[in-house]
């Protein structure tokens, strides 16, 4: 059984790169250009509609959350404001970071800027740590951004439904940059030009997390950290949802999106707070597809796919078995079968990947 | 010593899109404008490499098609990160239909 090293520094990234898995070609379904550039076609539209919505809804609840509090009829409503705040600004960071959810780049920027500091990643380490995560998805010891490594650690996944790790992390990142140091795994991967503007958010962030910690304190209250910094936590579990769904339980170390991410069909409300990222396999191959096309992206490209799981159910009553057997045996994983109308999988990458 | 190479018809292109070009090993990206003026880049994002023939082109910048980095075509400035390089440009010229690049 192979031992994994996840770190950026570590042996099986300098291994991914000598094999030539780090910055490799992957595979994609053919789709002639005339389509391809009708589905990349860029718009501000659905994104304002969204963006407008997303914002009301989250002024309405917390304002009705302010008026009804310290009762606990105000629950409901922050735990909808929450849901906003922690998860649905998980879509809008990555969308806005990709630059793909509106036509005007100022608003992108603007709205993932807010995103970033909703969920406590730095808007400048995580641009790059998500362009790591495209160019070497789930390949070991190179994409910072795997969630379910091997062996699977439950505690930490069950614990992020409410941000425990991944939030603290965050914060703790923040104030170590905003001490003006830049961390060795973060500069693997952040151009030394970039590096200083990382610390220069992280110095803002805390001024503005003292401002409302002052104001709590001032209050007597934990009103003020209800609307700004707790959401975090108590909303996380929405995006840790449908985040686990995206590779969990498939292969690494292959370059066939098919092999390492999931298409799942899920509710339309989780579809709007979660920006159609559901359609995952669609999203990694054709990473220039604005959110909202990528439902008709996965009816040009499906006969290509695996089968998508029809429900969140269905996902996870596939990946909690693979996750369990895991802990034991961690070169398992799962190779869903693709339909007769799909070319096949790269065999020589079958070939090289550890048995069932 | 730069030369004129013949790269393609000027029909090949359709307006606000590109297509790759490979010549003596070097690949470039030969763009239509949206006001039918042709342009020339390197071929490959100045990222990692990936070619830019799968991109977007939105009036006058070229986007990768792998992390979304974007250029000014027309003078190969990056205005997005992850590029942080600009691209080469090369000189173009139209003549009997069909679009030269200096190289």
């Amino acid at each position: 059984m192979t031992t994994r090293d996840y770190s950026m520094t570590g042996e099986d990234g300098r291994r991914a790169v000598e094999v030539g898995l780090a910055a490799a070609q992957w595979y994609h379904t053919d789709i002639p250009r005339k389509d391809m550039k009708e589905l990349m076609k860029r718009s501000d539209g659905p994104a304002i509609r969204d963006t407008v919505i997303l914002f009301a809804c989250m002024i309405g609840f917390a304002a009705i959350g302010i008026a009804l509090w310290p009762s606990w009829w105000s629950a409901p409503f922050w735990l909808a404001y929450g849901v906003l705040y922690g998860s649905a600004m998980d879509s809008r960071w990555h969308e806005c970071g990709h630059g793909t959810a509106f036509r005007t780049r100022a608003y992108n920027d603007w709205l993932y800027q807010i995103a970033s500091f909703c969920m406590v990643r730095n808007p400048v380490t995580w641009r790059w740590s998500h362009a790591r995560h495209h160019t070497d998805t789930i390949i070991v010891g190179r994409d910072p951004e795997i969630v379910a490594m091997r062996p699977p650690a439950l505690f930490r996944i069950v614990m992020n439904f409410f941000g425990i790790f991944d939030a603290w992390n965050g914060w703790a990142r923040m104030l170590y940059n905003a001490s003006g140091r830049i961390h060795p795994e973060e500069a693997s991967y952040i151009p030394d030009h970039e590096q200083p503007k990382v610390i220069r958010v992280a110095r803002i962030w805390v001024a503005i997390y003292a401002g409302v910690i002052a104001l709590a304190v001032g209050m007597g209250s934990i009103l003020p950290l209800m609307a700004i910094g707790l959401p975090r936590l108590y909303g996380a579990w929405h995006h840790v949802l449908t985040g686990v769904m995206q590779h969990a339980g498939l292969a690494e170390n292959v370059t066939d999106h098919r092999l390492n991410s999931r298409t799942v069909y899920i509710n339309p409300v989780s579809r709007f707070i979660y920006w159609n990222m559901n359609y995952h396999v669609e999203h990694h191959m054709f990473p220039m597809v604005p959110y909202h096309r990528l439902p008709a992206l996965h009816a040009a490209i499906k006969h290509d796919l695996p089968a998508p799981n029809r429900s969140i159910r269905e996902a996870y009553a596939e990946i909690i078995p693979v996750l369990r057997r895991q802990l034991a045996y961690e070169d398992y994983f799962l190779t869903r079968d693709l339909p007769a109308t799909a070319k096949p999988y790269r065999e020589e990458f079958h070939a090289a990947m550890p048995a069932e | 010593m730069s030369q004129w190479i013949d790269a393609c018809g000027a029909d090949e292109i359709d307006e606000e899109d590109l297509i790759r070009f490979d010549h003596k090993g070097r690949t470039f990206a030969i763009y239509h404008s949206p006001d039918g003026e042709f342009f020339c880049t390197d071929g490959l994002c100045t990222h990692e490499q990936v070619h830019l023939e799968d991109g977007l082109v939105m009036e006058y910048e070229i986007e990768c098609p792998k992390h979304n980095a974007t250029f000014d075509y027309r003078t190969g400035e990056a205005l997005r990160a992850p590029a942080c390089v600009n691209l080469n440009t090369y000189k173009v010229k139209v003549e009997g239909g069909r679009v030269w690049i200096e190289i």
